[in-house]
């Protein structure tokens, strides 16, 4: 274990004890700061991070209770040791109660306190993992959401492992909601760079003043309000992928900035003069037409073709409704669990005004589209009322005006023996229904094989 | 610059060999080593109710007497040493000061209800010595357990160790000290 690495605060109110253990910890090698009350602890707790808080429980104005409390508002991985004297042993209960580690009294036995120690260093080793581990999980299923069996869904997925393998910048290429974040995490964990942090920034999501601070990080006092240091999302990304989700909008002078960044991989804060050297792999994407942005000089030409290495182009869902299907279980069998509903189907209806609808929205409208579905709709089928009203006035004309759902039905069942020849097993297979169902259709819509 | 590394016994009836330990701490530090006597007043660094010894106060009075050529003093006793925040300590030392100070109150294996043991107990107290002394030439503990620089909170822990610095705690050392004692130092043991 590198000491060297963990940061411990002592707060307690008594000279001697803030001094002794500061000397214990720094002579052990740990980093190591002192705070004399809860005001102090708070703003050292804001300007820099720390593993591990040892507490005086009481304390002047603020006790060490109620501290605690406002330590796990601000950093709840932070592993809390209370100090305390016999007096006062229920108080550490109940820090105990509120989340604290442990808690040694006054004085204390020094082989109480290494112990202590390593135990709290353990322990927040084995939080940040837990959450590493977390956010790989959750990395690894939402990639797991990129489907798709169209050829050119194939395709990019081929391109993803090819491209990944490489150090290259990669462009993403295609519509709002088509998956560009999710191809880029994907890109992110095939890679070599795939136990470093992949860093998203949606350039579009702020002005331009608070993009540069959100890229770049600021020192304190860099500008009204900056009350902290803060690291930017270009410094987070250091050995791993920098994702830069709608690039075209970034503005033109951060346009030159990010260009510089690109080049030499060197930068400084804003407000600050240090050079901060920062190793990361760049992927962008957009849905504007950089082309003509730049035609018409709101995108430079030299970022263009720093970012355009590789692109990897993401097709609209209309141009891959076979998918449709495919996608909609998948989203009906996540939220069956995370809602715990037990709704495990679409029904042919409900299935055919998905397939009819151009998804302006992409992948993402048809997610929302589901989960709706499965807030409103009663199991064991999402059922075509409980889809979101709108997929019905966006209807593809390919299947005609959607005067009711009896009508689409009437039409895609016809549709689907027609191009089955009138084969039942293979029409209701299809359709997802049982042969039964199709012959009472059959019969209710008047449906005659042709001669 | 030069300077002398004194060693000073505070209430003696110490089973300790200083000769000994004056001419280990002139090899490990390649800097001249001599007993020192010093009046300390233990009164002041008393706590009755703990009945034991505050090792701040007893710094404190070691440095105020310190001789002119005092490169580092060192403290020696066999007196129960404490800091207010700890129950005991083996001994304490100014990170990067000159003073410190150890005690065999606790490295006697008579408090843990074993026979006597004085050959133990000196290569213990050197030890602690050394490593107390480490610390006022600015060394943190280490990680390497053979190192005298590892950190030891009871007493098999020093036994676990060495009497030695490991190759980059004496690396670190000599830089200290070249930068102490100027260019010329030259450090036969290193």
């Amino acid at each position: 274990m590198d000491k060297s690495r963990v940061g411990i605060l002592v707060v307690d109110d008594e000279y001697s004890v803030r001094d002794a253990l500061y000397k214990w910890f720094r002579d052990d090698g740990y980093r190591v700061d002192v705070a004399a009350d809860a005001h102090e602890a708070l703003k050292k707790l804001q300007e820099s991070s720390w593993d591990i808080v040892l507490l005086d429980i009481r304390l002047p104005g603020m006790d060490g209770l109620e501290l605690q409390r406002r330590i796990r508002e601000i950093d709840p991985n932070v592993v809390v040791i209370m100090i305390t004297a016999y007096a006062s042993v229920e108080s550490a209960v109940q820090a105990l109660k509120q989340g604290a580690f442990d808690y040694v009294t006054k004085p204390i036995d020094p082989d109480d306190l290494e112990h202590l120690v390593r135990n709290a260093v353990e322990q927040r080793r084995l939080r940040a993992e837990n959450i590493q581990l977390r956010q790989k999980i959750e990395e690894l299923a939402r990639m797991d959401e990129i489907i798709g069996e169209t050829p050119a869904m194939k395709q990019v997925f081929e391109l993803v492992r090819v491209v990944a393998e490489t150090d290259s910048t990669v462009l993403i290429r295609g519509e709002s909601g088509t998956g560009k974040e999710l191809i880029a995490r994907a890109i992110h964990g095939h890679s070599r760079r795939r136990y470093f942090p992949i860093i998203t920034v949606n350039c579009g999501a702020f002005p331009e003043t608070l993009l540069e601070s959100e890229l770049f990080g600021h020192e304190r006092g860099a500008f009204t309000g900056a009350q902290y240091r803060r690291k930017g999302k270009i410094e987070l990304a250091d050995g791993g992928t920098l994702f830069l989700d709608e690039i075209g909008d970034i503005p033109p002078k951060m346009q030159v900035d990010l260009l510089r960044v690109i080049e030499t991989k060197e930068f400084t804060r804003v407000g600050g003069n240090q050079v901060i050297r920062s190793d990361f792999r760049l992927i962008c994407a957009t849905n504007k037409d950089l082309e003509s942005e730049m035609k018409a000089g709101r995108f430079r030409e030299d970022l263009y073709y720093r970012i355009n290495v590789f692109t990897i182009y993401l097709p609209p869902l209309r141009e891959r409704r076979e998918d449709i299907p495919l996608l909609a279980r998948h989203f009906v069998k996540r939220f069956a669990t995370t809602m715990n509903k037990p709704i495990t189907e679409i029904t042919p209806e409900a299935m055919e005004i998905l397939l009819a609808y151009d998804w302006p929205g992409n992948v993402r409208e048809l997610e929302n589209a589901i989960e709706r579905a499965m807030v409103v709709g009663k199991p064991p089928a999402i059922r075509p009322e409980d889809l979101p009203f709108q997929l019905g006035t966006k209807a593809d004309s390919a299947v005609g005006e959607l005067e009711s759902l009896e009508a689409v039905e009437r039409s895609h069942i016809e549709k689907v023996l027609a191009k089955t020849g009138w084969n039942i097993s293979r029409a209701a297979s299809i359709l997802q229904i049982d042969r039964v169902t199709l012959y009472n259709k059959i019969r209710k819509y008047g449906l005659r094989r042709p001669a | 610059m030069t300077g002398r590394i004194y060693v000073v016994p505070i209430h003696r009836p110490m089973v300790v060999n200083l000769q000994f330990l004056t001419e280990a701490i002139t090899s490990r530090f390649g800097v001249p080593s001599l007993p020192l006597s010093l009046e300390i007043d233990l009164g002041r660094a008393h706590d009755r109710f703990r009945n034991q010894y505050h090792s701040t106060e007893i710094l404190a009075q070691l440095l105020r007497q310190a001789p002119r050529d005092t490169l580092r003093i060192l403290g020696l006793t066999d007196l129960d040493l404490f800091i207010p925040v700890l129950t005991y300590v083996f001994g304490e030392a100014q990170l990067g000061g000159k003073a410190a100070v150890v005690s065999c109150y606790r490295l006697k294996n008579e408090l843990y209800g074993l026979p006597p043991d004085n050959r133990l107990l000196q290569a213990r107290l050197l030890k602690e010595a050394i490593h107390e002394l480490g610390h006022t030439f600015h060394l943190l503990h280490c990680d390497d357990p053979s190192c005298v620089m590892r950190v030891s909170t009871y007493v098999e822990e020093i036994d676990y160790k060495g009497d030695r610095f490991c190759a980059a705690c004496e690396a670190r050392l000599a830089n200290i000290l070249e930068d102490l004692l100027g260019a010329a130092f030259r450090k036969a043991s290193f």
